[in-house]
């Protein structure tokens, strides 16, 4: 049956079968999105990667259509937004969607990785897909705050006047980097320009290294809220339909938040800052210059330090120290289920981070300085110390013998199985 | 010319900088607006009448040039009311074979015109503070028409020890206490075609109302819409999870 170079598949349909024998996508989908092993035992929290997948595929549909009709000008920006929202068919609802979606975004990214700190998604095998996010979560912070700059309203303006000065705090070359960013010597037209190009290149970058972070967990497996490996076939089930169907429940959930926002709060200051339906006007500085709500902890970071330079290195060190979590954490026990010291330190890591997000929309005077300082420094405890620590300090509690001994109520095995090196079955 | 505007700017910028920090602002007044909440509609009535304290008070100094006279339905103007509207203001007309441009009687489509050629020109009548566009007046600000709303009610005598500038007013609401708006509305500024007293606090209220319609055109028809797409949502979501549950019904989890 099989002919020299064609590819044997089982697809009945005759055109599947030809294209498949050339060009085996078929085969590809089968193997990944239905057969694909999944452990059982996934919580709600695992909805949320594919929370992002389609927020990203909201994104890119809805910035094609703004596309159309946005003028990248310093004269002509702010206009044709405010063109889109009053006479584009459907423009308004076009654009707030793109608004919310920035931030619904950010919602699920950052669920999507405190879910991966909690049940140690990080650790061997699965150091690849972790790196592979951070680079992803480094390129969606891109993508938004030169999306942000596009309206060209005050905060856009400030704030990308703000951002972009950051790299002048490098010594030497700094002043030079920041009149190359922005192709002058203030935030002009030709920053505007550039910040446009790249705000649509960077989405289909995204799209690639989300293809990689893919390809990287299809090859490892997923992991689940037990933390343990999958011993057999009896821990899985076929992604298709379980997972498809279960995911489409949080996509809906998610959809109904979405259409909330964007139908009865789309101004609410946290998704639109009212500055922002001001036209930029560089003589006029606002009396705050106050980043999205997503950047706020690294706002607080930032201003943490009395140095330029030191927060700086703050703010973009706690990003890249997130690309050695794999190594930093000691423990040998993934899930937080089964570590009675970290799963508090998790609990207190969330906090901190929200503490960072409060300070950093406050201004920086009496309190919030040192509440800034003293979460920006246990922000860098907690990576840096704690996790090595408390890998090796930690007594975890007896992990149970499967997936499926644990779904059927089976009984956990003796505390001395747990300093076992992880194999897979 | 544009040296000389930008030195207005500056000095406009360090005359209203200087007292910056000089007091706190109460906070905002509860008003009641007829848009709140998820089934809050724009009173037209109210929109209306703002749209005449708009024309007849804040036009004079004030430009609106994201809001076309076509607009004007949205609040309940009939076309033939929009064209009589519209041909009742002078817009500037197309250039001739000089450049020169003549005003002719505007259109449903043209935009409102602004009071003045260019923004140097309001500079030079105002000592550098440019009235601002009121296009998206009322989301400009935390508190949107509230904000719009208290300013307008706003303005009072200065404490003693206060002084105040000349050009400049006081006014409680106000970021710095000093604006550089003299108090436009006085009870009686307007009078309404419908008979409405035309308080200030009720002038306040309507232009507010009316500057609430002007930056969000489509705030009802967005409510309207969003109702049913919720509401579809939840069906939609309730259809999957009895899905799901089939689908899972043979698992053990």
């Amino acid at each position: 049956m099989a002919e020299l170079g064609l590819q044997e598949n089982e697809f009945k349909n005759p055109v599947v079968h030809w294209i498949d024998a050339r060009l085996p996508v078929f085969t590809a989908m089968h193997k990944e999105y239905r057969q694909f092993p999944t452990p059982k035992n996934f919580n709600y929290f695992w909805n949320f990667g594919a929370l992002a997948t389609v927020n990203l595929a909201i994104m890119i549909v809805t910035g094609i259509f703004l596309a159309m009709n946005y003028n990248p000008s310093t004269a002509g920006a702010f206009d044709s937004v405010e063109r889109i929202m009053r006479d584009v068919n459907w423009g308004w609802m076009i654009r707030y969607l793109h608004v919310v979606g920035a931030t619904l975004f950010f919602v699920t990214i950052y669920v999507h990785i405190f879910r991966g700190l909690y049940y140690g998604s990080y650790k061997k095998p699965r150091e690849m897909i972790w790196m592979l996010g951070v680079v992803l979560l480094l390129l969606l912070m891109a993508t938004a705050f030169m999306g942000y700059v596009l309206p060209w309203g005050q905060m856009s303006f400030w704030g990308a006047t703000v951002i972009t000065n950051l790299f002048g705090a490098i010594p030497v070359v700094g002043h030079g980097i920041v009149t190359w960013l922005w192709g002058g010597f203030a935030v002009a037209n030709p920053t505007l320009n550039r910040f446009y190009s790249l705000h649509y290149l960077l989405p289909f970058i995204i799209v690639g290294f989300l293809v990689l972070h893919i390809m990287a967990l299809h090859t490892v497996g997923s992991n689940n809220p037990l933390g343990i490996d999958v011993k057999g076939p009896q821990d899985t089930l076929p992604f298709h339909p379980y997972y498809t169907v279960k995911d489409s429940v949080g996509v809906c959930v998610y959809l109904i938040v979405f259409a909330i926002l964007v139908f009865f709060i789309p101004h609410q200051p946290l998704l639109m800052d009212p500055n922002n339906s001001i036209q930029a006007n560089p003589l006029q500085t606002p009396s705050d210059i106050v980043p999205e709500w997503y950047f706020l902890p690294f706002y607080a970071i930032l201003r943490s330090v009395p140095n330029k330079l030191g927060g700086v290195v703050l703010l973009f060190g706690s990003i890249f120290v997130l690309f050695f979590l794999p190594w930093l954490d000691t423990s040998p026990v993934r899930s937080c289920r089964f570590r009675p010291i970290m799963r508090w330190l998790w609990v207190l890591f969330v906090i901190d981070v929200f503490v960072l997000g409060y300070v950093g929309a406050n201004r920086p005077v009496g309190i919030f300085i040192l509440l800034g300082r003293i979460a920006t420094v246990w922000y860098y405890i907690h990576m840096l110390i704690l996790l090595p620590l408390i890998g090796k300090l930690e007594r975890p509690l007896p992990l149970p013998e499967s997936i499926s001994k644990s779904v059927l109520g089976g009984g956990a095995l003796p505390s001395a199985a747990v300093a076992r090196p992880m194999e897979k079955a | 010319m544009r040296t000389l505007a930008l030195a207005a700017a500056a000095l406009g910028l360090a005359l209203s900088a200087l007292p910056a920090a000089a007091q706190e602002t109460p906070p905002l007044p509860r008003v009641f607006w007829s848009f709140e909440g998820p089934f809050g509609t724009i009173d037209q009535a109210a929109a209306q009448r703002g749209y005449q304290v708009y024309k007849q008070v804040c036009s004079a100094c004030h430009s609106m040039t994201q809001f076309h006279f076509r607009d004007l339905a949205g609040i309940g103007y009939t076309p033939g009311q929009i064209a009589a509207i519209a041909a009742s203001v002078r817009v500037p007309g197309p250039p001739n074979a000089q450049g020169q441009s003549s005003p002719v009687p505007g259109k449903p489509a043209d935009a409102f015109p602004s009071p003045f050629p260019t923004e140097a020109a309001a500079e030079a009548v105002f000592n550098g503070a440019v009235p601002p566009d009121q296009s998206l007046m009322a989301n400009a600000f935390e508190g949107g028409p509230t904000y719009i709303y208290a300013i307008l009610n706003g303005f009072r005598n200065p404490p003693p020890g206060v002084t105040v500038p000349p050009g400049r007013y006081y006014n409680i609401y106000f970021s710095g206490n000093l604006i550089a708006m003299p108090p436009p509305l006085h009870d009686g500024a307007v009078t309404y075609a419908d008979g409405t007293p035309a308080t200030v606090p009720q002038m306040a209220h309507d232009v507010a109302t009316f500057l609430y319609f002007v930056a969000n055109p489509h705030a009802d028809q967005r409510k309207r819409i969003g109702v049913h797409v919720v509401l579809f949502l939840v069906f939609v979501t309730g259809l999957t999870y009895a899905l799901k549950r089939k689908v899972w019904s043979d698992v053990e989890h």
